[in-house]
């Protein structure tokens, strides 16, 4: 929401800079994003009188202008523009001065003629002919400035004299004086070779000496259009110049900020959804006169009316839709002139970001702004039989809003309709087929309280969100309906626009109800923690005219009665909040919390989280942090099966892209994503982990099931299978998981290459996967090279903990070792041959560990030598060489009944 | 003899000084002092002499072999010295050669922001909750206050799962408050971590999914001064002593009164700078008391028990944290970011 300070100052004077202005009324609750100073790129601009005009010496088109500029002497000015005349008052930039967009004047010379400034236009102002109506330029054709396009063809002669014919009635004729007789009103005096005749035209580039095409039979001076002429062959014919001044009361030397508006500061706030009067300049004026404590001056519409007729016999309004309208209210204006509306008000307008158009519609806008009251006005011949009716909307019934699209309704829409037909859509949009146009002459203000829930709605299924539908959906005050459409009456007859009809139309489909509210100081304390005494409080309420019945400040509680614009008060944490506001946030103390102590800290589940964190990033692995939405594609690229029941994922009816759709059931894709992301942006290697969430069907109130996942992922020269097993195993033995073991998947896992794959199980729970991913997967993702991922699940993984290290005393004899290979056929697993060797020990075996498996020379082929070093140990002796031997033979012959194994 | 003797002590000394190696000087060891050396040699004619020269000769025999077993004594040492001296200047290293890289992980940065959060809040007794992201709109809205109707709820802004938005994407932590209010025994404290999602595409400061912390206390006689205390104490710990913090009205529907907490901003001290955007503080997060209505739909009498609750956004906190200036860092997994941290 956006306030002029200038229009604020109408109601509640504040002698504030903008910075001190925006954080005091930030700290009571209303948050300033910015400021903005109007004319704070315009400096040393003034207003100059043109005194005299000489054609340069040295160019066709230039002029060089003797200018007042409030000095003692005048100042020299080169312009290229045709719009002045002498006597014409105009913007001057200074020598050293600024204009909008950073742009500096300084003097120089223009072909060789100084000029010690810049008269402006529009635009070097940063305004248009929106803001100024008044300054549209009418360029004349001048013949003097005739390029032919074809210079062998051309269309007139080049030595075209006074009253040679060009066309028709058309002839020659030179200007020999011109009188500015007003805003773009100009006689000009024409000689036409025989004799000479006198015109009256808006055209503004004239000047003595200049050649035109004169009408002689309509005695007007033709333009580009008349003459159905191309730009291209008048290159100076052009609808832009200088902006001529016609402002009361300015002189030579005046600062132009004031005469532009550009003397204004807009502060922008942001409002909160609680807050709807607040988008307005009453609803901020009365937050600022309760932040700084001063007086609010409000402003009661008076309206003279008496315009022609009666009010009742020429409208009738009817609300069938009584629920969604809880009260209507309108006036009529006759005998409307549609005409740009005066400069305070577009000043206004513009100052709030709003768009000038015409009087009628700029004085809706206007009571918008200050009242925070939407208003529509619509072309009263169009109501058909002089009936407005609220109703809802046919299914399926068409309008076409006053943005010129064709807008299909539903019941649930709320329309504003005549006897035949709807003619608005209430709250959001006028109708096109009601619109003020420029031959308007009757019309109807309206100024109603619609359903918020409703025009919400209604703007949603339509998507167009209005700036009347963001007002009304937040839920208005009744009550302001009748003071704004009385404001817009009383602005109607100010303006000179209409003549306003006696009387109102209001239907009241609500009883309106005091809202009171119990006061109970001694809890706000509570609440707050301070000790703020009762009458105190009561005071701060007062500022927002939220007031006990006798308007005093008793000690202890009451009850207060809360304004009809301020619905988001209800009790009595929304009265603490009020006082807290202005008694100050900052003034509350700080206290650390009494009461009982609550023994905080970390789950297990938490704590083993922590816990694989710190092992993976031991072991090298990087957190990141993935999406947990994904494509739809990704289980295609994965190679999950289509009839995969997997694929069941929860799906985001609205997401931004169909790559963010639905939730995953797998943390794959995303470990992938990134690995692919690392490998494009040529990191050499990469290991990473994340603690993920996947999310399947079937949870409880139809929510997900959300398991946690540890998902690992590496690629790189120092990766492979065992890289990534050494780690799981690492991780594993950190939570002191019993019974690990890594089996090829009795179900094939398509996501994984075939051969180098392994459930990760510990005792007979399943904990995950890991592998190398499928070459065809990696392809997918445009990576050519090995990568390695695994999936463990949490859940798993926590009920694999160990339980806690309970200690074994060290050994007290030493160790017998052996190292022994044996020779078995290629698809006997080491795994296996571990077993075999634990199954044939003896009780003294305490570790088997794999030291090399040798293929080649001396083993035959399909066959291979795998190396076990064994330590054998007794708790209660020294062993003897003998006795190891006896366990490491009895080993031997397990190996070699169970694989077939052979000592080497 | 005496001469002999007196020769021999000097030239073996002088020899025994010379000797380079301790071949060398075992070399003069035996030439001197073995079963043929020349003392030896000496000491054998001993028999030739008077029986009154005897014992003067002797003891004097007996000096020479004692100054001869020390020099070699001494010598061995230094020979020892030198030869240690000369193994450790061949052992010499470049120091300035890498040390063997052991390769550590590095958390992610704004996990390390959150867990300094956490840490600070569990060092004050709050328990650390984790919750679901598919929610219930129930949780997330209705009983967090925010009515039908309230703009969060559009289609344009939160994710849905059903057509009759009943199903979502938790837009908030804030519903971990109704599960811990509908769960746990009073008093509560607690703060809640996770992930959230909103309807905004990606940019240098939006992410569709963005995590916060939300935090929760309820009991007796909870004020507005104690969440102004307690926040007070995180920030100090979080940004350093005497941080300066200032409190600003907000709102949301479900505490009453509401306020946004802002920290002075770090860059400029206060004065206004493009970091503050010229406002010299930092919206740092969302708090207020917990709305009486919130506490009822849970069941909790609000004339007995009051409470507070904040929501903080993580990303922001982090970014801020370590002067990350994108946020598609965060999600976009460069291990030439992420190990900077």
């Amino acid at each position: 929401m956006n306030l002029s300070r200038k229009w604020l100052s109408e109601f509640v004077v504040v002698d504030a800079n903008d910075k001190d202005f925006a954080e005091t009324m930030t700290l009571s609750g209303s948050k300033v994003e910015l400021t903005h100073d109007l004319g704070e790129e315009i400096s040393n601009v003034v207003v100059g009188q043109i005194l005299s005009m000489e054609r340069h010496p040295d160019s066709d088109h230039m002029w060089v202008c003797r200018i007042d500029v409030g000095q003692a002497e005048p100042i020299q000015i080169v312009t290229g523009a045709w719009n002045i005349h002498t006597g014409d008052m105009v913007p001057v930039a200074l020598h050293k001065s600024t204009l909008p967009g950073g742009k500096k004047i300084e003097k120089g010379k223009l072909r060789g003629v100084e000029s010690n400034g810049m008269m402006c236009g529009l635009s070097e102002l940063g305004l248009d002919t929106r803001d100024f109506p008044y300054a549209v330029i009418t360029p004349a054709a001048l013949l003097n400035d005739y390029k032919p396009l074809d210079p062998a063809k051309p269309s007139i002669p080049v030595d075209i004299q006074p009253g040679h014919k060009i066309y028709g009635s058309v002839v020659c004729a030179r200007i020999t004086a011109v009188r500015c007789d007003g805003v773009n009103a100009y006689t000009a005096a024409c000689e036409v070779g025989s004799g000479s005749v006198s015109v009256s035209t808006d055209c503004a580039t004239l000047h003595a000496g200049d050649l035109v095409a004169l009408d002689t039979k309509k005695e007007h001076i033709c333009t580009l259009e008349d003459l159905h002429a191309q730009q291209a062959e008048f290159p100076h014919c052009i609808p832009d110049g200088i902006f001529i001044l016609h402002e009361e009361g300015v002189k030579p030397g005046d600062d132009l900020k004031p005469v532009i508006g550009a003397d204004d500061h807009v502060v922008e706030f942001e409002i909160t959804p609680n807050r709807p009067d607040c988008l307005s300049v009453i609803g901020l004026a009365r937050e600022v006169s309760a932040t700084y404590d001063v007086p609010l001056k409000l402003h009661e519409p008076v309206v003279k009316g008496g315009g022609e007729g009666s009010l009742v016999e020429l409208l009738d309004v009817e609300t069938p839709a009584s629920d969604l309208c809880p009260r209507y209210t309108a006036r009529m204006v006759r005998n409307v002139k549609i005409a740009p509306s005066p400069k305070w008000m577009r000043e206004r307008l513009r100052a709030m970001g709003v768009r000038p158009i015409n009087n009628i519609v700029d004085i809706t806008n206007y009571v918008m702004l200050e009242y925070g009251q939407p208003m529509h006005a619509f072309d009263y011949r169009y109501v058909k039989g002089g009936k407005i009716i609220v109703r809802r909307a046919q299914e399926g019934e068409e309008l076409t809003t006053l943005d010129g699209q064709v807008r299909k309704l539903t019941a649930n829409h709320l329309v504003i309709a005549d006897e035949t037909r709807a003619v608005g859509l209430a709250g959001i949009m006028g109708g096109e087929n009601s619109e003020i146009v420029a031959d308007t002459t009757d019309v109807v203000f309206e100024s109603a309280c619609f359903d918020g829930t409703c025009i919400r709605k209604g703007a949603l299924a339509l998507g167009m969100r209005t700036e009347a539908s963001a007002k009304f959906e937040k839920g208005l005050d009744p009550l302001n309906t009748l003071p704004a459409v009385n404001r817009a009456c009383e602005l109607v007859e100010l303006l000179g626009a209409g003549e306003v009809l006696d009387g109102t139309i209001d239907v009241l489909n609500y009883v309106p109800q005091p809202h009171i509210v119990t006061m109970d100081p001694d809890r706000v304390n509570a609440l707050l923690g301070t000790d703020i005494p009762a009458a105190e409080q009561y005071q701060y309420l007062e500022r927002v005219d939220i007031v006990t019945e006798k308007k005093d400040f008793p000690n202890g509680p009451a009850e207060v009665i809360i304004p009809s614009w301020r619905g988001d008060v209800e009790g009595i944490a929304d009265l603490a909040e009020e006082v807290a506001r202005f008694y100050g946030y900052n003034k509350i103390p700080t206290t650390l919390m009494r009461g009982q102590t609550t023994l905080g800290g970390y789950s297990p589940e938490q704590k083993l989280e922590q816990t694989l964190g710190s092992v993976c990033r031991s072991c090298g692995y990087d957190e990141i942090i993935t999406y947990s939405f994904i494509s739809p594609t990704c289980y295609d690229k994965i190679r999950w099966p289509q009839d995969d029941p997997r694929r069941q994922s929860f799906k985001i009816l609205n997401p931004l892209g169909e790559d963010t759709s639905i939730m995953r059931t797998t943390v794959l894709p995303s470990m992938l994503e990134i690995l692919t992301r690392n490998y494009n942006f040529r990191n050499k290697s990469a290991k990473l982990y994340e603690v993920g969430r996947i999310y399947l069907p079937g949870g409880e109130d139809g929510l997900a099931v959300e398991n946690k996942v540890l998902s690992m992922g590496a690629y790189g020269e120092d990766m492979d299978f065992f890289a990534l097993k050494g780690a799981i195993e690492a991780i594993l033995k950190e939570i002191r998981a019993q019974d690990v073991r890594f089996e090829l998947p009795c179900q094939p896992n398509p996501s994984y290459h075939p051969g180098r794959v392994a459930d990760v199980y510990a005792g007979a729970r399943r904990i995950g996967v890991m592998g190398q991913i499928h070459p065809l997967v990696a392809q997918t993702y445009g990576v050519d090279a090995e990568l390695y991922c695994a999936e463990l699940d949490l859940g798993q993984l926590m009920c694999s903990k160990g339980t806690d290290p309970e200690y074994v005393p060290l050994p007290k004899f030493p160790a017998v070792t052996r190292d022994i290979a044996v020779v078995c056929d290629e698809a006997v697993t080491v795994g296996a041959l571990e077993t075999a060797i634990r199954k044939g020990a003896r009780g003294l075996l305490k570790e088997v560990s794999l030291f090399d498996i040798y293929r080649g020379k001396g083993v035959a082929e399909g066959k291979k030598s795998v190396a076990f070093n064994l330590v054998l140990r007794a708790d209660d002796r020294s062993l003897t060489a003998e006795e190891a031997d006896t366990d490491v033979k009895a080993i031997l012959e397990v190996l070699k009944q169970d694989c077939g194994a052979i000592l080497r | 003899m005496k001469e002999q003797l007196a020769k021999i002590r000097a030239e073996a000394l002088a020899a025994m000084d010379g000797a380079q190696s301790t071949a060398e000087l075992d070399a003069l060891r035996v030439q001197y002092l073995g079963k043929k050396g020349e003392l030896t040699a000496v000491l054998k004619q001993m028999g030739k002499l008077s029986a009154e020269e005897r014992p003067a000769m002797g003891q004097l025999a007996n000096e020479v072999r004692a100054a001869l077993e020390e020099a070699i004594e001494v010598n061995a040492r230094k020979l020892e010295e030198k030869a240690l001296e000369q193994r450790l200047e061949a052992e010499k290293l470049d120091v300035t050669i890498p040390g063997k890289q052991v390769k550590l992980g590095h958390k992610h940065p704004m996990y390390i922001a959150l867990d300094e959060i956490k840490d600070i809040f569990v060092g004050m007794g709050f328990t650390v909750l984790d919750g679901p992201e598919v929610e219930l709109a129930e949780l997330n809205f209705d009983r967090l206050n925010a009515e039908e109707g309230h703009p969060s709820r559009d289609w344009s802004d939160t994710f849905y799962f059903d057509e009759d938005s009943r199903v979502m994407l938790r837009s908030q932590t804030s519903p971990m408050q109704v599960r811990a209010m509908d769960t746990m025994e009073l008093p509560i404290r607690i703060i809640a971590p996770g992930r959230v999602y909103r309807k905004d595409e990606v940019d240098a400061t939006h992410s569709p999914m963005f995590h916060q912390v939300e935090g929760m206390v309820i009991d007796k006689n909870v004020t507005m001064a104690d969440l102004k205390g307690t926040l007070n104490t995180v920030v100090e710990k979080l940004y350093g002593k005497g941080t300066k913090t200032r409190f600003r009205p907000h709102h949301f529907p479900f505490t009453e009164p509401s306020c946004e907490m802002d920290v002075q901003c770090h860059k400029c001290g206060g004065v206004g700078c493009p970091t503050c955007k010229g406002e010299g503080w930092i919206e740092l997060l969302g708090a207020g008391m917990i709305h009486p209505k919130v506490l009822e739909m849970s069941g909790i009498d609000p004339k007995e028990y009051s409470g507070w609750a904040f929501g903080m956004g993580l990303e922001r906190t982090a970014m801020r944290r370590f002067k990350i200036a994108d946020l598609r860092l965060i999600f976009e997994n460069d291990i030439r970011f992420l190990e900077q941290f």
